[in-house]
């Protein structure tokens, strides 16, 4: 039954992301304006910019330049960045863990801030506190994370300097890491001095892309914690003498994982969406950065390769929330 | 399940105007249209002049301050308190042109999906599915990559992207009205469907589209917020608040009051069109509160 279940969901994978590969190849082609047109100095002679059109296929009919494009794509050859001259699938893959660890961060301070709040309100109810985290929790949900990361900057970095605004890392550091991961290869070669660097830059943006999620959960959470408070095995509980917090602990919130979880899921893909906006105000060096610099230079080939680096993210977590819910429904484990 | 919904009417106006969320982001919209409308006979100076005898004047409250300069200038010694009345501008007219017209497309789409069923549900049904499972993001990295910058692509990038949000709802609330009497009564009286649906069933839809209006409005003024502090809005002579942002974080160290105040215009602009909107959701529709 399961094994059924996640084979769909591995076809539909498939299916999404040859449609994605599809619907950017399109779009980009159908773009106005000529992009060998913004790559060359003006004045540049027309001989020039045919031998630039050759040399990135653009002579080609459609038809081709999409054989040619898929061919490359499964050969994974994503082609050449107009701007940066460099190799689209180096400087997609060299920024993606950048991108992975901040949003990663960012979902585990959502899951426990949003749990928190949400026991907290639940041990809290009918009293001001409860009243008050309602409404905090209202404010924060109407504010998107661009303007928490703005906020941030301002109070944390400017009005109150503590925290660094700006980048992944000291420029001024020697980094002793092989891979791109800085946060996991720190933390898990043991240098945590670099795991405390690392965090005091990545806490702002991970922050402002945690607090609407949190709000979320804590809402849904506490929803759930407050129904599973009204059950007959939670009323045994009490009854018993069991304190409030063990009760809400260990009884209620078996009740409220799943919804909540697959919730989470959901709400994740939009916060690795938000990644773009909040990567380029902390100047971060993540691929949503790189993203609207591609779109600022009109770079076809980075846009192309960024837009399915964002897409195989996206599939993923959904596939990951799938298999999730699958583990902890036991209907459809056994069924 | 849904109830039967009256269409707006005097008591309903009472109940908005009792309603306090609503009446604070009416009247803060309102004031917002009114800046907009005569921005410049009441802005103190021109917005676009530079002086850089000028530059980085603070507030009036703070020592150094200018009282010719309300609110302080900018890195170019431009008047702050001006380019932020006149870029009330851009973004009252993406809230209404892309919110009406996302508004439109989806709500049009949903009456028919709702109300002719068959295929014509199971095709917009679709049609709305697949296009919810791409992610906002990356459509408009793709739109804004394809049709350039500028106001024009700012508005259908939110069209485009956001219509799905007015078709899914007004769909299922045109559903559910269709199977009510009046409906029933409606179609044994020989009316036209078309008249059906849009003189009788349109009505009793309305209130949650407002509602979903309102909303929307505040989605697209953070998403022309966005696009123009990373530069792919309106050209940098025009004032938005978003570039106005940008030219905040560049100086922040300098003069903190180019960011705080754009920032400021922008999270009371956003918070007023949400509170409006819960506020009419509760005024308008009991069952609506989730």
């Amino acid at each position: 039954m399961w094994y059924r279940i996640l084979l769909n969901r591995l076809i539909l994978a498939a299916v999404t992301l040859l449609g994605v590969a599809v619907v950017v190849f399109v779009l980009v082609r159908v773009v106005p304006g000529d992009p060998i047109a913004m790559m060359i100095a003006p004045g540049a002679s027309e001989a020039d910019i045919q031998d630039l059109r050759v040399r990135y296929g653009l002579d080609l009919p459609i038809v081709q330049q999409f054989t040619v494009w898929i061919k490359g794509i499964l050969a994974g050859d994503f082609g050449k960045s107009f701007s940066l001259r460099q190799g689209v699938v180096g400087l997609v893959v060299g920024r993606v863990p950048a991108t992975l660890e901040l949003a990663g961060l960012a979902l585990a301070i959502a899951m426990g801030l949003g749990v928190g709040i949400a026991v907290v309100a639940t041990l809290a109810r009918g009293r001001w506190l409860e009243t008050l985290i309602d409404n905090v929790n209202g404010l924060v949900l109407a504010v998107p994370d661009f303007i928490w990361a703005l906020v941030f900057v301002l109070v944390l970095g400017v009005l109150w300097p503590v925290l660094p605004i700006s980048g992944r890392v000291d420029p001024r550091l020697d980094l002793d890491l092989a891979s791109n991961f800085y946060l996991a290869e720190a933390f898990f070669t043991g240098q945590f001095k670099l795991v405390g660097h690392l965090l005091t830059h990545m806490i702002m943006p991970a922050v402002a892309l945690a607090l609407p999620l949190a709000a979320i959960i804590a809402r849904v959470m506490k929803g759930a914690l407050q129904e599973a408070m009204l059950q007959d095995y939670v009323v045994l509980a009490r009854i018993k003498g069991f304190s409030r917090l063990r009760i809400v602990l260990q009884e209620a919130m078996r009740n409220a994982v799943v919804p909540v979880l697959s919730l989470t899921g959901v709400q994740f893909t939009f916060l690795v969406g938000g990644t773009v906006i909040v990567e380029r105000i902390f100047s971060y060096p993540g691929i949503g950065n790189m993203a609207i610099d591609a779109v600022i230079n009109r770079d076809l080939p980075l846009i192309q390769g960024l837009v399915l680096a964002f897409a195989i993210m996206f599939i993923l977590i959904n596939l990951a929330v799938d298999l999730i819910t699958i583990v902890l429904n036991p209907r459809l484990r056994h069924g | 399940m849904v109830e039967t919904v009256h269409a707006p009417s005097q008591g309903t106006f009472g109940r908005i105007l009792r309603e306090p969320r609503a009446l604070f982001g009416g009247l803060f919209i309102l004031f917002l249209i009114f800046c907009a409308l005569s921005a410049p006979l009441i802005a103190p100076h021109d917005p676009l002049e530079q002086d850089l005898l000028l530059e980085k004047i603070p507030p009036v409250w703070q020592a150094g301050s200018d009282p010719a300069y309300l609110l302080g200038t900018d890195g170019l010694g431009r008047d702050l308190l001006s380019r932020l009345i006149h870029a009330a501008r851009i973004s009252l007219i993406v809230a209404f042109v892309a919110g009406i017209l996302a508004c439109l497309l989806g709500t049009t789409l949903g009456l028919l999906a709702g109300f002719y069923g068959r295929w014509v549900d199971t095709l917009i049904s679709r049609l709305v599915d697949i296009w919810m499972s791409f992610p906002p993001v990356l459509l408009s990295i793709l739109l804004v990559a394809v049709l350039g910058s500028g106001l024009h692509s700012v508005i259908v990038a939110i069209v485009v992207i956001d219509w799905t949000r007015f078709c899914r709802v007004v769909r299922t609330e045109t559903l559910a009205q269709t199977k009510l009497e009046y409906v029933d009564s409606a179609v044994t009286l020989g009316m036209p469907r078309m008249r059906i649906l849009f003189r009788e069933i349109l009505p009793n839809v309305f209130p949650v589209i407002l509602v979903l209006l309102s909303l929307e409005m505040g989605i697209a003024v953070i998403v022309e917020a966005i696009l123009s502090f990373v530069g792919l809005s309106v050209s940098t002579d025009t004032p938005t608040w978003g570039g106005m942002i940008a030219e905040g974080r560049q100086v922040i160290y300098q003069a903190w009051w180019v960011l705080v105040f754009p920032l400021a215009a922008l999270f009371l602009t956003v918070l007023a069109f949400n509170q409006l909107g819960d506020g009419l959701r509760n005024a308008l529709d009991p069952a609506l509160r989730r």
